[in-house]
């Protein structure tokens, strides 16, 4: 067992966890944060994406211990109290998804690619920069259209619409 | 996974000597190979050595005629810098189309090249530009380096700290990759540095990266996509799988070749 401090959606956490966890495991059982999705577990599908000091990562493919000291925010960092963040409002008003399986990776991926590409995005760079998220309902169009308008509602720093216990 | 015990140490040389202490010790870089293998058991070290805080083997440097790149540094920061971008813009293109956007957040050069993976795209850049591989031991040049499928020359306690590229802007990467793995089926690197002219490709060998001698003598009659029309890579020592016999990647050979000088010669 080793001792493991970080800070999680603004919080710092500290634990002592074997050697072997995986960041996902730690969200998910440590600290009940079950947004965070398990698809694949071979670093293909993206539904375990949160962003490790800024950056978009695959949970699933890094070790708990290995983020010692950083900073991580997860899908359930992403809302302000009950107010959506602009980008899950944009999937929710382009119907981003069906089973909703991927769509905490689909969301965390949009806001790194926001993060990374800026607030004006193209079909082609969405579909590019979403290679590492597969979904097996909706075709990817709706989450397309998604993407786009939650990148450019970010730039507005909209305030975003409905409430999220709606 | 098998249980192991966790190391994170803050410079290459405690590195060096957590590996030499520690009873079957292997280095984790960005552990995007390293992790799924042990999670199928198919790897089971007794100890993890962590090289992401070793702030010594990170960054990106230019070194007078020479590119310099520390061994964790990622894909995606291989990709985004200027330094890279205006030295070698065929390596920073190379690191943007490896795997997806957040396998290229934790994939580094060093782990890369370390597990010459013969499907990787840096082995056929290093092979192509002629780099040399710098490790806490000595110099080692591309060639002496890959040594075969999933084979490389360094010894056992040795730590890869960075790779050094001469710099050339004549120089392209194409690859045609398996959708699903992101790996390339068949990538070829053509780099012209003087008058030396490289060809080198991954993902088609039996024994991992390789260089093309024939498609390199064209080239050198003429460095343009012309000059390899008719030209044909033999499908002896080819791979074949599931996902493209021996026949078609030789046939890619010859395509991806013809894309990578276009891109060199910035007729892509
Ligand atoms: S669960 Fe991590 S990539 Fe699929
Ligand atoms: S909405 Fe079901 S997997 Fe994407």
């Amino acid at each position: 067992m080793a001792n493991l401090s970080m800070t999680v959606n603004g919080k710092s956490v500290t634990a002592t966890v074997d050697p072997r966890t995986l960041l996902v495991q730690f969200l998910r059982e440590n600290l009940r944060l079950t947004g965070t999705h398990v698809g694949c577990d071979t670093s293909q599908c993206g539904a375990c994406v949160v962003h490790l000091d800024g950056k978009a990562v695959k949970a699933c493919t890094t070790l708990a211990l290995s983020c010692e000291g950083a900073s991580v925010t997860t899908i359930e960092g992403l809302a302000n109290g009950g107010t959506l963040h602009p980008m899950q409002e944009a999937f929710r008003e382009h119907h981003g998804l069906q089973c909703g399986f991927c769509t905490p990776g689909m969301i965390m991926s949009a806001v790194d690619i926001v993060n990374r590409r800026g607030n004006s995005l193209d079909e082609k760079t969405i579909r590019e920069d979403l290679d590492g998220n597969i979904c097996r309902c909706t075709g990817y169009h709706n989450i397309v259209k998604a993407v786009a308008a939650g990148a450019e509602a970010m730039g507005k720093g909209a305030a975003p619409v409905r409430q999220a216990a709606e | 996974m098998y249980a192991f015990t966790y190391h994170r140490p803050a410079t290459a040389r405690q590195a060096a000597s957590l590996l030499a202490k520690k009873e079957d010790a292997k280095l984790l870089a960005g552990g995007h190979t390293l992790l799924p293998t042990m999670k199928q058991r198919l790897a089971s070290p007794g100890a993890l050595v962590d090289l992401s805080s070793c702030a010594d083997l990170k960054g990106i440097t230019r070194k007078g005629r020479n590119l310099v790149i520390g061994a964790m540094t990622t894909h995606a920061e291989v990709a985004a810098s200027p330094e890279v971008q205006e030295a070698i813009p065929a390596l920073a293109y190379l690191a943007s189309h490896i795997g997806d956007p957040h396998v290229r957040h934790r994939g580094t050069i060093g782990g890369s090249v370390a597990n010459n993976d013969p499907a990787a795209d840096y082995p056929a850049a290093l092979l192509a530009l002629g780099a040399t591989v710098v490790t806490n031991k000595r110099k080692l040049a591309a060639e002496e380096f890959f040594s075969g499928l999933y084979e490389t020359a360094l010894d056992e306690g040795e730590i890869i700290v960075k790779v050094s590229f001469p710099a050339t802007s004549k120089a392209g990467y194409a690859k045609f990759r398996n959708p699903a793995s992101r790996y390339a089926l068949v990538g070829v690197f053509v780099a012209k540095r003087g008058s030396e002219i490289a060809v080198a490709i991954t993902g088609a060998g039996e024994g991992g990266v390789f260089r093309w001698p024939e498609a390199e003598a064209a080239l050198k009659a003429r460095f343009a996509g012309k000059s390899l029309d008719g030209l044909k890579h033999t499908a002896k020592g080819i791979n074949g799988d599931i996902h493209a016999d021996a026949e078609y990647r030789a046939h890619l050979i010859g395509v991806m070749a013809k894309q990578a000088v276009a891109q060199a010669t910035g007729k892509a």
